[in-house]
């Protein structure tokens, strides 16, 4: 009886920070034109590189200032969260399904699977994945496909070892033999005995993933290699800011603030959720 | 003497040794079990004993054919079994049941206790009136019935092998293999343990293999004994006459072996040089 | 003579405020056995722990005093008391095969503590494990000197840990259930080599065990623990012939026994227990800390 349980049921501070940050943003990004105070194509000569809100020169209704076409930093970043979130979830969840299937078959089936699927593993994982993703985008052409495609085929990998390692750990417990016992199959077993069990792995690393897709995508906005030009994101604004750093640092700052926010809230939420559902694991 | 339900022949089981494993390409196999002959007799309990290697443990999963045999055979109520495929076994597993040694690696932690329960009725046609048949196997083991919607960190190693022991009769087997399953429990439990297994086998009539390192909980537990060592049997016979008077020499250093709880000085002293 | 290992009224909490040890006294006198038998969660390798001065961070002493050859460990300072220790006591561990590196030879870890703690040259120590092998009758020392830990049973790092916790002469060893991981003919074996080091060198030890026959065979005074209390002490002769405390008969009677097989096995009385459980409930109302 003395097998105290660890008690971390309660909600943690990390889960509401990280969760609630990335929840507002989230929101504001699906209702971007209801939300946001000026359209962020809009330019005018006349409102260029606008201070925030509370330095001297600052316009009201444009609250972290504008850049050097006079297009609002605020409304920029809010349409272009729609593009980092749509990216988030769609390549986050394509390299999830792969990478676990994959890596479930490899760690619970073992033998020949394993063989073949864990040796594509290390020859993916020798290629750098920036490059690696410049170099399919730049074959697959620019676009938000293109660039959702680009992650899912590289970032997969990343769920196959986890789960792998967590399938095989499974594999050897009694509690699959005894599922054998009870008239089983290797299929059954695997879904019943072996899925539930690396499931918060899984959790934590998608929304680890997501914010990898967050970065990966700035970073081919950057190099201008994501979507359209015209449509803001993060990447193509802290690209542009970069130029004015020294007339305007806003620019530069506010992107990079909200992108580290985002990313670091989805690891967070991330652990925080496996954290959450783990304990019952000893 | 009753008909066999288990009639085993030469067996062999040889495993694939993976510190002999080279670099590239598969293990040797090791033979681990080297050609082994007996008989279970319907409706008692056989006490497997053995020392580590002694290939007990591989013994009880080949009868219940978690393993395959390399050699010889094994025979389950006159069918041979040794080299059923999965999909033919199916068919048997609700006959041959197995309580683990360790209850807390042998329980999901991810389902509940009910769930834990229902999954071999589930798989063995037994899925009706499952509510009923799980809260029957909870009140077999002396379990109270809120246990159901437990999972398995809320209970006691020896509730937890309670369960292990519900899961394996909630089908009414013909045949349950107990592996070492008090070996890993407190004395004030195991005795629990062993009183309701010896119980619910004289009840329901079950033919148990019953594995341990541990000879006194075989003596009161089991009509019939086996020992093995290094993958042969020593010695097997029935219980009184094992105990009052082993006929191999490593039988009898086993029993000298055991430390009795009562006092005795000379047991320490050295042997005296055969 | 003062006493080997002198533990008196000694508490520890963890950090919820729960006791794990319960105002624990016993004593080992100079070259006898005392046995410390409990089932698990009993706190019996807690103090163990507690004397080598290796208690787990989240184990707060709260009271109590722990005398090594008359001298108070409280009232060292850190590096003192961790030279006290080193240099009087030993350890003999459950697990042969996780207290060993694997990635280093036998040879030295056996000398390190010698070189290391007690400052001896790498010959006097190599000397000295020769001869202590020679006496756990290991008869080919030099293959085993050179081995890795895996490349030995059992048994064999059973004995190297053996001659290397008698090596440096403490003066008492901590044994935490050396036996419990062997095979019983292999226990035996080592039960018997521990008791003839014992005799030979005078060391006094303080035997952990779940297992009433070792404590039978093994020990000359045993303390009884439950729940981080000692609930009876005695000479083992006197506690096997006629045990005071309701718990130590339960746990005689539910020790199994080839020899009688019906008078053992005995499941313990629930009724036994919950007494036993409401008392310590209660006296942990009542208690504080004297100090701490």
């Amino acid at each position: 009886m003395d097998e105290a349980r660890i008690a971390r049921r309660g909600l943690s501070p990390r889960l509401w920070l990280a969760g609630g940050w990335l929840l507002l943003a989230l929101l504001a990004a699906i209702f971007a034109p209801l939300v946001a105070p000026q359209d962020p194509l809009a330019q005018d000569l006349m409102l260029e590189r606008l201070p925030p809100f509370w330095l001297d020169g600052a316009e009201p209704g444009y609250w972290l200032g504008t850049d050097s076409l006079g297009r609002d930093l605020l409304s920029r970043l809010i349409f272009g969260g729609r593009i980092a979130f749509i990216v988030a979830f769609a390549a986050a969840t394509s390299a999830c399904l792969i990478g676990s299937a994959l890596g479930l078959i490899a760690g619970y089936f073992g033998g020949w699977a394993d063989r073949i699927i864990s040796r594509v593993v290390d020859v993916w994982m020798a290629f750098p994945p920036v490059l690696f993703a410049i170099l399919l985008v730049a074959v697959l052409g620019t676009g938000l496909s293109s660039v959702i495609l680009a992650i899912a085929i590289i970032d997969w990998t990343r769920f196959c070892r986890v789960i792998r390692a967590g399938a095989m750990s499974q594999a050897r417990m009694d509690y699959v033999e005894s599922a054998r016992i009870a008239g089983y199959g290797r299929i059954g077993i695997m879904l019943r005995e072996v899925l539930p069990n690396v499931l918060p792995s899984v959790l934590a690393l998608l929304s680890l993933e997501m914010g990898i897709a967050v970065i990966v995508e700035a970073i081919l906005s950057f190099v201008n290699l994501s979507i359209s030009t015209d449509d803001p994101t993060w990447g193509s604004i802290i690209a542009e800011g970069r130029l004015s750093i020294h007339q305007a640092w806003w620019v530069l700052v506010f992107p990079l603030i909200t992108l580290i926010l985002t990313v670091l809230s989805f690891s967070q939420f991330g652990e925080a959720l496996k954290a959450r559902f783990d304990p019952v694991l000893r | 003497m009753a008909e066999p339900l288990f009639s085993v022949r030469g067996l062999k089981v040889a495993l694939p040794d993976m510190t002999r494993k080279p670099l590239i390409g598969r293990a040797p196999l090791a033979e681990i079990l080297k050609g082994l002959d007996f008989d279970l007799p319907k409706g008692s309990v056989t006490g497997i004993v053995g020392e580590s290697g002694s290939g007990k443990s591989t013994l009880g999963r080949a009868l219940v054919r978690l393993l395959e045999p390399s050699a010889g055979s094994i025979s389950f109520e006159g069918r041979d079994i040794s080299h059923l495929s999965e999909a033919e076994l199916r068919p048997l597993r609700r006959d041959l049941q197995m309580i683990f040694q360790d209850p807390m690696s042998s329980l999901n932690p991810r389902h509940t206790i009910f769930s834990i329960i229902a999954a071999p009725l589930r798989q063995n046609g037994l899925g009706d009136r499952l509510k009923e048949r799980v809260a029957e196997a909870l009140q077999r083991v002396g379990l109270p019935q809120s246990f159901a919607s437990r999972y398995r960190h809320e209970l006691s190693g020896g509730q937890r092998q309670r369960v292990g022991i519900a899961r394996a009769l909630a089908l009414a087997p013909k045949f349950v293999l107990a592996d070492e399953i008090v070996s890993g429990l407190d004395v004030s439990t195991q005795a629990q343990i062993l009183t309701l297994l010896e119980k619910l086998a004289a009840e329901m009539g079950l033919t148990v293999a019953f594995i341990s390192h541990d000879l006194s909980v075989i003596r009161r537990l089991c009509q019939q004994v086996i020992v093995m060592r290094e993958g042969r049997i020593v010695e097997a016979s029935a219980t009184d006459a094992l105990f009052d008077n082993p006929q191999e020499t490593y039988t009898r250093d086993l029993l000298a072996a055991i430390p009795l709880p009562e006092i005795d000085a000379d047991w320490l002293r050295p042997k005296p040089p055969a | 003579m003062s006493a080997c290992l002198d533990i008196r009224g000694l508490s520890a909490v963890l950090p919820n405020g729960q006791r794990v040890l319960r105002s624990v006294s016993l004593s080992v006198q100079p070259g006898e056995v005392r046995a410390l038998v409990g089932e698990s969660g009993a706190g019996k390798t807690m103090i163990g722990k507690a004397v080598l001065g290796v208690l787990p961070k989240s184990v707060r002493v709260v009271e109590g005093e722990m005398l090594i050859e008359g001298e108070d460990l409280g009232r060292l300072d850190a590096k003192a008391r961790r030279t006290l220790i080193g240099a009087r006591t030993a350890l003999i561990p459950q697990d042969p095969l996780t207290a060993l590196n694997p990635s280093r030879r036998i040879a030295s870890q056996m000398t390190d503590r010698l070189v290391r703690i007690l400052g001896w040259s790498g010959e006097r120590a190599d000397k000295r494990i020769r001869q202590l092998l020679d006496e756990v009758q290991i008869r080919d020392p030099e293959r085993v000197l050179k081995s890795y830990p895996h490349e030995l049973s059992g048994g064999m790092r059973q004995r190297v840990l053996i001659a290397a916790a008698f090596a440096a002469e403490p003066r008492l060893i901590v044994a935490d259930e050396p036996t419990t991981a062997l095979d019983v003919t292999v226990q035996k074996q080592i039960l018997r080599l521990i008791a003839q080091l014992q005799r030979d060198h005078g060391t006094a030890i303080l035997f952990v065990t779940h297992d009433l026959g070792v404590v039978a065979k093994v020990s000359q005074k045993v303390s009884v623990l439950y729940a981080g209390k000692v609930v009876e002490e005695a000479e083992t002769a006197q506690l096997f012939a006629a045990p005071q405390h309701g718990y130590t008969r339960a746990l005689i009677a539910a020790t199994p026994r080839y020899t009688d097989p019906y008078a053992s096995l005995k499941p313990v009385d629930e009724s036994v227990l919950a007494g036993l459980t409401a008392e310590i409930a209660a006296a942990d109302k009542e208690w504080r800390p004297s100090h701490g």
